[in-house]
């Protein structure tokens, strides 16, 4: 029965394993002996680690029999075999969410646990905490105390540990244990004195009082235990965390005194938290980089490992403090544990000089494929970072990230490279065929819908407008024979971008559309149908307006829009214009590495700031005929921080009104405000119409009130005015302590800044991703041109930074960035006008003595080229 | 942001070891114990310990970073022994749970640490386990002080309190004891 002592089986070589073929119910059949008397600790002993045995292996035992065999393993209790007791306790633990009425064998622990042998004591108590609830704890209670502060460490450790696990279910019971916790924690046991630590801390971390006095007792008196050294590292890192204001402290002295601590294990944990403290200074970071250096020449890998991770994290955001261990880093770059090898490299891309990226890209890449996909995401998030820093570097970056494309991964690295290519190639426009070139080989055998959908919509973008478009046609059109629904539309989208864009490829493109007509799922018919038809007509603008530039309005105002379409019939057809529009692009968005661990949720569609204000001031009765939300500005304050009221305003413009929110806050606690409201004064025919109060402003609760105003409807060109504001409220003097106020109150005024309405304050910003074909739609009918000398102004970066402030529209095309070294640079500028025009400007800048700016301004509408230039000028 | 990064708001926690595995020269499991529930399901815990096996038994490196989680490990002849934490955790702790586990082993197998001498032992590595980390919490760092906790022989007990049986299952203790090199 029992193999392992088979004299055949014993020679037969290292290979045998004598629970190899173990079967659950040939080894539940034979815990029957559990029942023979006299007992058997042997074959009893054997059988139990037998199915501890299969337990481990996530062998699944059913209630009942795992029940049976656990009350048969009950009369085991009988043996005094000390090895076949203590598997007991290891089996009730195992079994104890398997098995019924596990409590049968409290009184057995209850007895070894207060009895003579302390072998048994602490593992007994263990297992019966693992078994015991609430109720049961309070019965034991007593010899819980006294267990706790036992002078064997294994049962004070045990005790103290199990005190531990039970302060999620039992907090009330375990906290009273606060005495007998204190009292282990000055044992002379090191680990008594670590788990009497952590039992405190947990008891105590909601009373910040009661932290910071264990804390000063602890770091005061000294500890033997290196762990529970690193447990008050991390207490005393988190106090001061959450304490505001800088690290001048004893809580920082404390950590920093742990550098000279002589384990290692320590010095590290403390230059780590020094090291992941917010806001370090320079001088503060100094001695944890020097620790962190020397562990660099450590035998022992865990601890190059820790240690130039740690370094790698300081050179993200001090990578001058680094550079002090580039030598030691250097020595790490050949290291035979390849996690220190990248970091150790990554970390020197960080630091080092353009000179140095070669070399290191090259000792990289002879080991990429050995590394874990975390550490090949780490090196991608490198590369990206270099790309940005040394722009000239892209070419070798995107061949290394192409090789790496090639390799396996998994879906996180994947995306890391795709977005990287993705924004080298938008950084770099000599870098833009290449790249496409190898994301278009990526896409041909590529398993995620998400890359792939995203790469084709990059094709689409891109593609039309190189030298030769008609080389990727084949790309993308093999995606709509091979793929999933999801990606066969994103290729049918790019295609009649090729189409739209380049005359000699349009009758190919139509000749693939009409295949894509016949596809099986129906959102790729419709876009195939959609698009044949757009092409079909061959108009500039109606490519402009449904292939290439698409909807900008907002999604759920769209859908709020034609749901109140629906249920109010009318002959007027729907008008597009009475959306309110997108307020953030959803196109061309920073391409960022996201972090890993968020990648699992999924994306989901956030109402917009704007769709809330709109929300909000729609449920007003008074804005209720204003018609939808045109543009809400972003808060701009009135006045000086810390004052006794402090005040915001955001504009929120319809076609016809504005409506001015004043956030305000009430900062004296002796004082409660009533009937607030800001009374505006402006300097133009702008005609206050409605003022809506805020009933109530008691300390520290935030309220607003509401100023209604109709822009001047002869002048259209009137787009600026300036308000002078006062805040008119009554005042009710209260008690600070209780906000009792007053019987009476009296008038008082606060006068507020100045508040200003622009131009910016009329447009909303649209992005045109193709904006050449959305500049050949709009046409030159309205066509104006000025020329403009910005003299102030002494850089291209800052001319066009103005511009777009000033006009508060899109920038398209990325032409916000301005090369470096340049002299002349071209600003593409897309935006709405309150009412529903487009309007897009295009301002060629010169840098001589200051710069030149020529201004030309397209729109469906006159008056609204006019009113842009008049405002520049 | 990055997954380098230590979340500032990590609480500080005994709760230091995610995992403890023991896998032979083919990645498969001889012992695996899991403190929480990073992987819930024996599917996804063997898939992790394939992950891991294939990661590291080429290499004697000692430390890696996998599925987010910071590996220590170690080998010995036909034995892959591995401690797993978040990757938050102090590497240096989870390395002391490592070589507490090894060491101990070490000694109740004669300095023997392979495959066979584990797998006719194995009640001593469940016990070991038991005195090294309890529910995630690191329980003893020393190798001494757990060999002597799981190796009862009984000689803690004065020799009048024991009964005759007691003595001889002392004396075939020993025995089994020493038969296991």
């Amino acid at each position: 029965m029992i193999k392992k002592f088979d004299k055949k089986d014993e020679e037969s070589g290292s290979g045998s394993n004598p629970f190899q073929h173990l079967e659950k119910s040939a080894v539940l059949q034979e815990a029957r002996i559990f029942n023979e008397t006299p007992i058997n600790p042997r074959r009893c002993l054997h059988i139990l680690t037998k199915i501890i045995y299969l337990l481990n292996q996530g062998e699944h035992f059913g209630t009942t029999e795992a029940t049976e065999a656990f009350f048969a393993m009950t009369r085991l209790f009988q043996s005094n075999d000390q090895t076949l007791r203590r598997m007991c306790y290891l089996t009730i633990k195992e079994m104890a969410n398997i098995s019924e009425d596990v409590i049968i064998v409290t009184s057995s622990l209850t007895k070894d646990m207060t009895g003579k042998e302390d072998v048994y004591r602490g593992p007994a108590i263990r297992a019966l905490c693992r078994i015991t609830d609430t109720t049961m704890l309070q019965a034991i209670e007593r010899y819980m105390k006294q267990a706790i502060v036992d002078k064997v460490p294994s049962v004070s450790s045990s005790a103290l540990v199990s005190s531990l696990h039970m302060v999620k279910m039992s907090y009330d019971v375990v906290k009273r244990w606060v005495n007998e916790a204190q009292e282990a924690a000055s044992s002379d046991n090191i680990m008594v004195q670590y788990h009497a630590l952590g039992l405190l801390y947990h008891l105590r971390k909601n009373d910040r009082l009661a932290v910071t006095k264990m804390l000063n007792k602890f770091t005061k008196s000294g500890l033997k235990s290196p762990f529970a050294y690193c447990m008050l590292i991390r207490i005393a890192s988190k106090l001061l965390d959450e304490t505001e204001g800088g690290h001048d402290s004893p809580l920082f002295d404390f950590i920093e005194s742990c550098l000279r601590n002589k384990n290692e294990m320590v010095v590290y944990e403390a230059a780590s938290a020094i090291v992941h403290m917010p806001n370090c200074t320079a001088r503060e970071l100094a001695p944890a980089v020097s620790v962190l250096q020397l562990f660099c020449s450590s035998p022992k890998a865990a601890l190059r490992y820790a240690a130039v991770r740690t370094l790698n994290k300081v050179a993200m955001k001090h990578p001058s403090a680094v550079t002090a261990c580039n030598l030691d880093l250097e020595n790490l770059i050949t290291d035979s544990n390849r996690s220190i090898a990248t970091l150790a490299i990554t970390t020197l891309l960080k630091t080092g000089s353009e000179s140095s990226v070669d070399r290191l890209m090259k000792q990289i890449s002879s080991f990429v494929s050995e590394i874990s996909d975390e550490f090949k995401v780490v090196v991608v998030q490198a590369i990206s970072a270099l790309c940005q820093k040394y722009p000239r570097k892209h070419s070798v970056m995107m061949n290394f990230l192409s090789n790496m494309l090639r390799d396996d991964g998994g879906f996180d690295y994947k995306r890391a490279i795709v977005d990287c290519i993705i924004s080298i190639i938008e950084e770099n426009p000599e870098s833009k065929e290449t790249g496409l070139a190898h994301l278009c080989e990526f896409i041909e055998d590529c398993e995620h819908t998400v890359l792939a959908t995203k790469i084709l919509h990059l094709l689409g973008k891109e593609g039309p407008r190189t030298p030769q478009p008609s080389k990727y046609i084949r790309f993308i059109f093999n995606r709509v024979v091979l793929e999933s629904e999801a990606v066969r539309a994103a290729a049918v989208s790019a295609l009649a971008k090729f189409g739209a864009q380049n005359d000699d490829l349009l009758p190919s493109v139509l000749v693939l559309m009409q295949r894509c007509m016949m596809d099986s799922d129906d959102e790729v018919r419709d876009r195939a149908t959609f698009y044949m038809n757009v092409l079909q007509q061959k108009q500039k603008a109606l490519n402009a307006a449904y292939i290439f530039n698409g909807l900008s309005v907002s999604i759920p105002g769209l859908e709020k829009s034609l749901h109140q379409y629906t249920l109010d019939p009318s002959e007027k057809p729907f008008d597009m214009k009475s959306v309110p529009l997108a307020t953030t692009p959803i196109t061309e968005q920073k391409t960022e590495i996201a972090p890993i661990a968020t990648s699992k949720l999924p994306e989901k569609l956030a109402p917009s700031r704007q769709d809330i204000y709109q929300e909000q001031l729609a449920a007003i009765p008074e804005f209720q005929g204003l018609g939808p939300l045109f543009k809400s500005s972003d808060p701009v304050q009135l006045t000086e921080a810390e004052t006794e009221y402090v005040v915001r305003c955001i504009k929120h413009t319809f076609a016809r009104h504005m409506v001015f929110q004043f956030d305000c806050t009430n900062t004296l606690n002796d004082q409660l405000l009533q009937k607030v409201l800001v009374q505006m004064e402006p300097s133009e025919s702008y005609e206050v119409i409605h003022y809506i109060p805020a009933p109530s402003l008691p300390y520290s609760q935030p309220g607003s009130c509401y100023t209604l105003v109709r822009l001047p409807d002869d002048d259209p060109t009137a787009v600026s005015c300036t308000f002078s504001c006062t805040m008119k409220y009554l005042v009710r003097d209260c008690d600070p302590n209780t906000g009792e106020p007053d019987d009476d109150g009296y008038d008082d005024e606060y006068v507020l800044e100045d508040l200003e309405v622009t131009v910016a304050d009329h447009i909303q910003k649209v992005l045109k991703p193709n904006f050449g074909a959305a500049w050949e739609e709009v046409g030159d009918e309205n066509e104006k041109e000025e020329t403009f000398a910005l003299a102030s102004v002494r850089t291209l970066d800052e001319a066009v930074g103005n511009i777009i402030s000033f006009l508060g529209m899109q920038p398209c095309e990325r032409s916000d960035k301005v090369p470096e070294n340049k002299n002349s640079h071209v600003l593409f500028l897309a935006g709405v006008f309150r009412g529903g025009h487009d309007v897009l400007v295009r301002a060629r800048l010169a840098l001589a003595d200051g710069v030149t700016m020529q201004v030309t301004v397209r729109s469906s509408e006159e008056t609204v080229v006019d009113v842009i230039l008049a405002s520049v000028g | 942001k990055m997954l380098i990064i230590r979340s500032q708001s990590t609480e500080p926690s005994l709760y230091t070891v995610k995992a403890v595995l023991i896998l032979d020269n083919d990645g498969d499991r001889l012992y695996a114990k899991y403190y929480d529930d990073t992987y819930p399901t024996v599917k996804e815990q063997k898939a992790f310990e394939k992950n891991i096996f294939n990661k590291t038994h080429r290499t004697d490196s000692e430390i890696a970073l996998l599925e987010g989680l910071t590996v220590v490990y170690k080998s010995n002849i036909d034995l892959f022994f591995y401690v797993i934490g978040s990757s938050h955790e102090n590497e240096l702790m989870l390395m002391a749970v490592l070589n507490c586990l090894f060491d101990s082993l070490s000694q109740m197998l004669r300095k023997n640490v392979e495959r066979r001498a584990l797998l006719e032992n194995m009640e001593g590595l469940f016990l070991a386990v038991d005195e090294i980390v309890d529910g995630g919490v690191i329980l003893e760092s020393d190798p001494q002080q757990v060999v002597h906790r799981v190796a009862l022989r009984g000689d803690d007990v004065p020799l009048t309190e024991q009964t005759v049986t007691q003595v001889l299952q002392s004396a075939k203790e020993q025995i089994k004891w020493s038969l296991l090199r």
